[in-house]
Formats: C-alpha cells, structure tokens, sequence
C-alpha cells in the first residue's frame, strides 16, 4: 500500500470534485452540497488510510513521488511527507468536511451561486493538501500563491460586512510575502545550483550574507501568512469578513502554512540565518502573544475576536519554533494541529451564534444561553480549549512550548506565561457577555434564536470536541509522528537539546 | 572605381518575409480591382494565408543559421523565433480586425477623410462598412517587423522600422467611433515617431563615424563591424557612447519604456482596439527583438557600459507603468500602463547577458503577447449602443452580467499579476532568474517590489467586476462573432498553457538562443 501515490491523488481529488461540483446545475444547490460533502469525505478516507500506512519510525520522508515537470529549469512534481506535513494533511481532511457541512446555508444568504461556494472550498482544499506535500520549492511556491485565488473569492464574494476590504487587504498582504519569497525562491535556486529539490538544497553552502538575505525573503512571506506581529493587520479584517467556514480554514489551516514554513523551508535551507534571526523572531513571538491578547480582551466583534486570540496563537508557535528545542518544536508542531482543532470549532460555533442572530457584535448577545444551552454550552467549552485549560489539547502543546522554551530562555517562557493569564481573560468575559448573565429582551425577538443546535451542527462539533479531549488526555499518536520530524529538523539547525534540568518531563514524552 | 558586385539572396530564407510585402502590394490591388462588397473578405483571407504561409516557411527554415542579402539579414535562430511569434499573435491581431458581428461594418472607420463628429461622419458610424485598406496596412507593418527582427545592420533596421511604423500611425487613426481621439493618437504616435526615428538614424551615424576608427578595416553599420569596433577600436569611445544613446531611444521608443512611454497610454487608447492589440503583441515583440540583437550583438562588447544605464531605464519604466497603472480609470489605458511595466521587466531579461536571458526574453514576448491579445479581445466585446464602455467604472458588477468573460478577464489579470499557473508567473521566473544569476538583484528586487504595486489595479479590476453590483449603466457584454472569439480562445489557452506546461516553448526558446553574427 506505501507504493499508492497518495500526495499526488490527494492534491488532485478534491480539484475534480471542485470541477464536478461547479458544473452542476446552479438551481439544485442541495445537490452541489451533497456531492463535495461526499467528495471531502473520500479525501478524509484516503487521508486515514496514508495515516496508518505512515510508518512514525521509518524515513523522515515518505511517500515520495516525483515527476518531470520543467525540465530547462529543474523543476519537478515532487511530492513528499514528514510527520509535520502529515499531521496537517490530517487537519485539513479533517476540517473540510466539517466546514462544508457547517456552512450549509451560508452561501444561501449571498445572492451569488451555492455550487460555485463549494467548488471553492474544494479547490482551496486542493491548494492547501498541495502546500503541505511539496518537496518542491518551487512546487510549494506555485501552491502558496495560487492557495490565494479562492480565499479571494470566499471573502470577496460571499463574505459579511465589508468583504471587499478584507479580500483585497488578505490578497495583497500575502502577495507582497509571495513576491519576496519569489525572489528568494530564484536566488536560492542560483545558489544552489539550480534545481528546487528540497533534499538537494539543504545540502547547499550559501555564504552568510546570502543566506540572510535568502531567509529574511521567506521568513517575511510566512510570517505575513502566519501571521507575526506586526503583519497581522490583515487577519482581523479577513477573519472577521469572511464566512465562518471560510473563516475556521483560514486561521486553522491556511495560516499553520505560514509557521510550516518556517519549519520546512527557513529552518533546514539556511540554518545559520535561522539561529542569527531566532532572538528577533522570538522577539515577534512574545510581542505577538502579549499585544494580540490585548487587543483580543477589547473586541466587540466575535470573530474578529477569535482572529486576534489566533494571532496571540502563532505568537506561542512561533515561539516554540525559535526556542530551538525539540519539546518546544514538537510542541508548536502539535499546537499547529491543536490550534486548528480547536479555532476551528470556534470559528464554527461563533458562526453558528452570529447566523442564529444576525450579527457579530457581542453587545447583541448576553444572556443567550438561556435561549441555546447546547450551543452556548460548546461555545464554553471551544473557548476553554482555546485558552488550554488542562484536559483539552491545547494545554498540551502550549505547556510544550513553555517547558521547552524556559530551558533555553527563561525570560522569554516567563513573558509568554501571562499569555494564559490573558486569554482566560478574553475567552471567559467573552462567553460571560454572548451567553451568561441575564438574558437581552431583544434576544427572544429573534425567531432564530430560539432554536438550539441541530442533528447537522452536532455532527459538526461532535468530532472536533472528541478529538479535543482525546488529544488532551493521549496524545501519544500525534506525538509519535511529529517527534522525529521535529528532531530531524533540530538536526538540520545543528541544535541539540540542553540537558534536561526537569529530568521526569521529557522521560515522559518519550 | 571599385566594382560593384551584386550580393548572393538566399530567397528561401527570406521568403516569409517576401511572402508579406508580396501580399501587401496585392492588397493594394485589390484594393483597386476587386468589387467593394468582396473586399473584406479576398481581403482578410489573403492576408491570414500570407500570414500562415510565412509561418510554414518560418518552420521549414526553422533550422537555417545564415546571414544573406550581402550580411544585412541575418536568418537564424532569435530571428526565426521571433518572426514566428509575431505572425501567430499577427494571425490572431487579423483576426480581431476582420470580426465584423461584434460591430456593425467592423472596428474601423469606412472613409478616414470625412471630418470627423460631421453629418458624414454619423452616418458612416451607423454602420456603412469599415475601410479594407486595413489589411494591407497590416500586411505591410508585419512585414516590416519580421525585416525589423533580422536585420543585421542599422540601416536595414532603420528602413524596417519606417515600413512597420508608418503603417501604424494610419492604423491609429482608422477607429470607426470616438474619432477625434482616434486622429489626436495617431498624430501623436506620428509625431513622437519621428523624433524617434530621427534619433535612430542619429544614432547610426555617430556609430558609423566610431567603426570608421578601426585600423585596416573599413567603416560599416553592420553589426560584425560595429562588435569588431566596440572590442578593437582604440578610438575614444565618447561617440560610441553617444551612438549608443542615440540609437537606444529609438528602439526603447518603440519598446513603450520610460522615459520614452508617453505616447503609449494615448495612442493605446485612441487607436481601434484591434490595432491596440496588434501593437501591444506584435510590436513589442519586433521591438525588443531588435533590442536584443543591438546589444547581444553589435555591442556585446560595451556591456559593462549599457547595463547600468539601461538597468536604470528598466527600474523607471516598471515603476511608471506600475505607479500610474494605480490611478487609471481607463480599462485600455491600464492595459498601456501595464504594457509599459511589462516592457521594463522585459528589459531585465535583456540585460542578462547569458543564453537563458535571452531565451527568457523571448518566452516572455511570446506569452505576454498571446494574453495581451486575449485581453483586448475582451475589451472589444464590452459594449454599448455607444460602442467600447472603457471606463472602469462601467465594468461594475459585470461578472453578475456575463460571468464566463468576466471570469475569463480575471485569468488574463491574474497572469498579468503573475499568479502561478498562468504564463504570467513562468515568464516572470524565466526573465528574473537569468538577471539574478547575472548579479543583478537590484532589477530582480525592483521588479517584484513593482509587482505588488502592480498587483492593486489588476485587483481593483476584478473587484470591480466580481464584487460590486451591477448598475444600470453596466453594459453587456457582446456574443463575439467567431474570429474574436477564436482570438480570444487561443490567447487564453497559451496563457493556460504556458503556465502549467511552458517546458516545449522554453526548450524551443533555448534551442533558438543564439545569435549568428
């Protein structure tokens, strides 16, 4: 079964279902759905099945597939997965097929057709499985960009309240961070002897001032993406404009594009820069974590809330990459997965929340778990993992990252603990004022509210909570995969982990 | 008295070129002989077989490496490549200016002599059929071009450059409606010309004075002599480098770059917009075709000496194209800024000095004609009782009106912008790439710094044409009749196509990368 070519069938399935689903007729928007749910499902199989044929102790890569593409330039269809990219692979099979069933009628709402909603929501699977497998470089560059073209879309055209902003804000912030990768991607390609294939240029030796140069051309590409303090002005809008399904892929996945990279790319391909770079990147981290917080606590708009608690999020990511130790990359690496999961159902029930009342303003609400206890009830429990309480997967990877980093830098793990501080703040005011309190009379005028949770929308939390609270208690099976890759990658920086001054904790992990 | 020998023609080598002068006279006589009402067609017929035959004899010759006609044309790889391209993208120019269902009686006006906005002039625009003198005008200014690509002395390139312009300048002011316009860019575009091409022959001379400084062989322009002087020469080199000045502004002139762009928006705009498209592919193309074999060629030499200046022209012409391109309110006029940045980004693969410079080169003419095309074709269809609806702000929700051209434009804009997958990103790798390896980083930052500034008015078009609400003043887009729509097509398909598999063109460009001297 390890010879199936499952990166390439993976990359390509969800673009034919995205071509079957924009071709069928506009007046049967039931049937549209009905097939890219089928069709997401598929891919979320084929993902199960390249999952247990993984081997978690073999090659670093696997899965390695290879075709001839531009041969004058050295470019090939190359295609390949360590325990990262697995692990988000994963995610993203996994989400879809939440995310087109949570937004089933939200692109009833916009006047615009129901199948082309889908088709893009497939095709920007497609992208992003192909950004995650690429070995590459320029084949993962090709997926950075063209991954732009439907989110364009989903914002622009089926967004809320000033979607036009946020859709060109969100396409031109991340084609300025493409264009500067473009031109590291060439210069990278000129030194390295002009082939783009991942293993063959981390073997490279690329003078000091190049390599810099080189590494602050991806690294403004990925921070823009993750995004990093200071260009994350983009999220707030995008995540706040875009529909909640479109919204819950875009912070849970196609920014964790931008922290992969630095991983993959900024890490291995110019190791000395990376570790010249690191005390400014973790500066960017905690300042991230501190001042996204912040802003976070003062938001009245929900999902421009979620968007800043994400970006206080990257901020811990970004940390756990630049510690340089393997608990604190395995710990990004799973707070990448983390984070999706749970952002990710919060995103889906805030969006359940604001299309139940019409509006995103957190004045709207208070009160409204009287009127929705099961609702209100998954909102309390998607924010209590956000903020990583202790029995949910987040708090795994986020205590990850502060062990593993407080071996290295203490001041740096001790600035980033008031993190927690404040996200308890923002995501418990924010449920006490959407669904605790008394109740605002101009809730029950709202037909809408009245109705709790469906049989669709609890199909859609049910596996995003087990998987929360699985993880939070075993996380073994993730940990497995990542660990290696984390580990190689610590290798390819020449970093090896100081000795253990809390000797039981990484007993434990292994 | 020395004798004068006639020099050797190798006729099968120059018969593409022969083909389209032939035919053009032809076209003259038809003009003269055949009934009016069988014009149009004898007419747009002969021209495409012109254009096809030359093609296949473009093709059968594909592998001669010569110089004939006594060393003034040089048949060989650059040379054959390019004629290539310009006739298909001239192929694809005809058959936007034979279409005649998009418009009654076609895009051109049916006599240029009667005043224009007069009673005559009405009534013509009503719909009495276009002037066919176009195809022959045509015929001659892409004869022209492919003389212009081979030329292998200066003064055959200056003959080839007045036989392609001239024409150009009628077909400006040839549009059946708006025709003030029309006149004022043509005039314009004729003025300029001039000055440009008084400079050119300027030039010529002060680089025929300097060739004259090299002992024991004689003084010439073509262009073994002039690399012959540019290496040996001990002659001060004050009027090489005047020469060189002179004769590059002629040539950038016609290339649409900075600072000696500023007839393009105008003329772009006033001209009918298939002449717009024939001149923003075709002579782009013959244009830095003759660029390349300048300075690959005759001053291969004074490299060290060309390159920071003409970098410096290329840094401002991105950055004008793409700075103005940000306020346009003009769809043809954005497409001229455009054009214009694009010229600058072509220069940088002009200035790396290696086979894959030059080959990057012509993949990007290649692949930015057959989407420029692509992309007038569709302006051509957006229209109302008024003819072209041009300004931006009637595209407004257009693509709630025709989605299937709307969505198309925004693939065009989208290479333009150089998204991956379209020809737009390959030919930007396959000019940056070259320059880099060259050392020349600063050009390569320039142009992806103007890319992204470039990025917002393509952006703003599709917003326009996505996101906002149609209004009572969009118009509707015109079912094109075949030829456009057969352009069209094609055009979009290279775009597609070259983007996601460029490997046969490149392998083609890089076989052809080599100049016969």
């Amino acid at each position: 079964m390890s010879n199936f070519p499952f990166l390439s069938v993976l990359t390509v399935a969800p673009l034919v279902g995205a071509l079957v689903v924009a071709f069928l007729p506009r007046w049967r928007p039931e049937l549209a759905k009905q097939v890219a749910f089928a069709w997401s499902l598929l891919v979320l199989v084929l993902s199960v099945i390249m999952w247990i044929t993984f081997q978690a102790g073999g090659d670093r890569f696997q899965f390695r597939e290879s075709y001839s593409w531009i041969p004058a330039w050295g470019v090939n269809f190359t295609f390949a997965t360590d325990g990262i990219a697995l692990v988000m692979l994963m995610l993203i099979a996994v989400l879809v097929p939440l995310v087109i069933l949570a937004s089933w009628h939200d692109a009833e709402s916009s006047k615009r057709s129901v199948p082309v909603y889908f088709a893009l929501l497939l095709v920007l699977e497609c992208t992003m499985i192909g950004v995650f497998a690429a070995a590459d470089v320029f084949l993962f560059y090709v997926f950075f960009e063209v991954m732009l073209v439907p989110m364009y879309f989903l914002i622009g055209s089926y967004g809320g309240h000033q979607r036009q902003y946020a859709a060109v804000k969100f396409f031109l912030y991340s084609l300025v961070g493409g264009l500067f990768m473009l031109a590291a991607v060439i210069g990278l390609w000129v030194v390295g002897g002009k082939t783009f294939d991942w293993q063959a240029l981390t073997q490279v030796d690329i003078s000091t001032g190049t390599e810099r140069w080189l590494f602050l051309g991806f690294f403004l590409a990925f921070a823009i993406k993750a995004p990093f303090f200071p260009f994350h002005t983009w999220l707030p809008d995008a995540g706040g404009a875009a529909p909640a399904g479109a919204a819950a892929l875009l912070v849970g996945v196609l920014d964790k594009v931008g922290t992969f990279g630095i991983l993959r790319y900024c890490l291995p391909l110019f190791p000395e820069a990376a570790k010249w770079f690191a005390p400014w990147a973790l500066a960017l981290g905690v300042i991230g974590i501190i001042y996204a917080a912040l802003l976070a606590v003062g938001q009245n708009d929900l999902k421009r809330l979620v968007s800043y608690t994400s970006i206080a999020h990257f901020g811990f990511i970004g940390v756990g990459i630049f510690a340089f130790t393997t608990q604190a990359g395995t710990g990004a690496v799973l707070y990448m997965l983390n984070h999706g999961l749970a952002t990710g159902l919060l995103f889906l029930v805030v969006g359940m929340l604001i299309a139940r009342r019409g509006s995103a303003l957190i004045n709207d609400f208070g009160g409204a778990g009287k009127l929705v206890p099961l609702l209100a009830g998954v909102l309390f429990f998607a924010g209590l993992a956000s903020l990583a309480l202790p029995g949910t997967a987040p708090f795994i990877s986020e205590f990850l990252v502060l062990i593993g980093t407080f071996t290295v830098n203490k001041p740096v793990a001790v600035i980033a603990t008031l993190g927690i501080i404040l996200a308890a703040a923002y995501v418990l005011w924010m449920v006490q004022r959407t669904t605790q309190g008394t109740l605002n009379p101009a809730l029950t005028e709202v037909e809408e509210m009245r109705r709790d949770l469906n049989l669709r929308e609890k199909v859609v939390v049910a596996p995003l909570i087990a998987l929360i609270v699985l993880l939070g208690f075993y996380p073994k099976p993730v940990t497995d995969v990542i660990n290696p890759a984390v580990q190689a990658t610590m290798d390819d920086i020449g970093r090896t982990d100081p000795a253990p001054t809390v000797g039981g904790v990484q007993e434990a992990q292994r | 008295m020395t004798e004068l020998k006639l020099p050797s023609i190798d006729y099968a080598a120059l018969a593409p070129i022969l083909i389209m002068l032939g035919v053009a006279l032809l076209g003259v006589l038809v003009e003269a002989f055949v009934p009016r009402r069988h014009r149009h067609l004898v007419q747009l017929v002969l021209a495409l077989a012109a254009v096809l035959a030359a093609l296949v004899m473009v093709a059968v010759h594909s592998d001669d490496r010569l110089l004939t006609a006594g060393g003034a044309i040089a048949v060989d790889g650059p040379a054959l490549f390019l004629q290539g391209a310009i006739l298909i993208l001239a192929a694809m120019a005809l058959l936007l200016i034979g279409e005649r269902s998009v418009e009654r009686g076609g895009a051109f006006v049916a006599q240029a002599a009667v005043t224009a906005e007069s009673v005559d002039d009405r009534r013509q625009a009503e719909g009495r059929n276009g002037a066919t003198e176009v195809y022959p005008l045509t015929t001659f200014a892409i004869g022209g071009m492919l003389i212009f690509v081979a030329a292998n002395d200066l003064l055959t390139m200056f003959i080839a450059l007045e036989v392609f312009s001239l024409p150009l300048y009628l077909l400006c002011a040839l549009a059946r409606r708006r025709r003030l316009l029309s006149q004022e860019a043509s005039m314009k575009y004729f003025l300029l010309g001039a000055y440009a091409s008084a400079f050119f022959l300027f030039g010529v001379a002060l680089v025929y004075g300097f060739t004259s400084g090299i002992p024991g062989r004689a003084a010439g322009v073509d262009f073994a002599t002039v690399h012959a002087a540019v290496t040996e020469s001990p002659a001060s080199p004050v009027l090489l480098f005047a020469g060189m000045a002179l004769l590059s502004i002629g040539l950038l002139f016609k290339a649409a770059a900075a600072p000696f762009h500023v007839w393009t928006p105008d003329v772009y705009q006033g001209a009918p917009t298939p002449v717009t498209a024939f001149m923003a592919a075709c002579t782009k193309v013959a244009a830095f075709g003759a660029l390349l074999r300048v300075f690959h060629v005759a001053f291969s030499g004074a490299a060290w000496d060309f390159t920071p200046v003409l970098g410096v022209v290329a840094v401002l012409t991105m950055l004008v194209g793409a700075v103005l391109a940000v306020t346009q309110t003009d769809i043809k006029r954005l497409l001229a800024y455009s054009s214009i940045a694009n010229a600058g980004y072509l220069l940088v693969g002009v200035l790396a000095p290696s086979r894959d410079g030059l080959s990057g080169t012509m993949f990007y003419l290649v692949a930015y004609g057959f989407s420029v095309l692509a992309a007038f074709a569709v302006v051509t269809l957006v229209r109302d009782a008024d003819g072209e609806a041009t300004h931006l702000s009637r595209w407004a929700g257009l693509g709630r009106r025709s989605p299937f051209f709307a969505g198309i434009f925004t693939f065009i804009l989208l290479a333009f912008a150089g998204i991956p997958l379209t020809s737009g990103f390959t030919s930007k790798f396959a000019v940056f790439a070259p320059a880099l390896d060259a050392g020349q980083a600063w050009m390569v930052i320039a142009g992806v710094l103007t890319s992204m500034v470039l990025a917002f008015p393509y952006l703003r078009v599709v917003v326009m044409m996505w996101l906002s609400e149609p209004g009572d003043a969009t118009p509707t887009v015109t079912v094109p009749g075949g030829l456009t729509a057969a352009a069209l097509m094609i055009g979009v398909a290279a775009t597609l196509v070259l983007g996601v598999a460029p490997a046969p063109l490149l392998d083609l460009a890089t076989g052809a990368a080599e100049f016969v001297r």
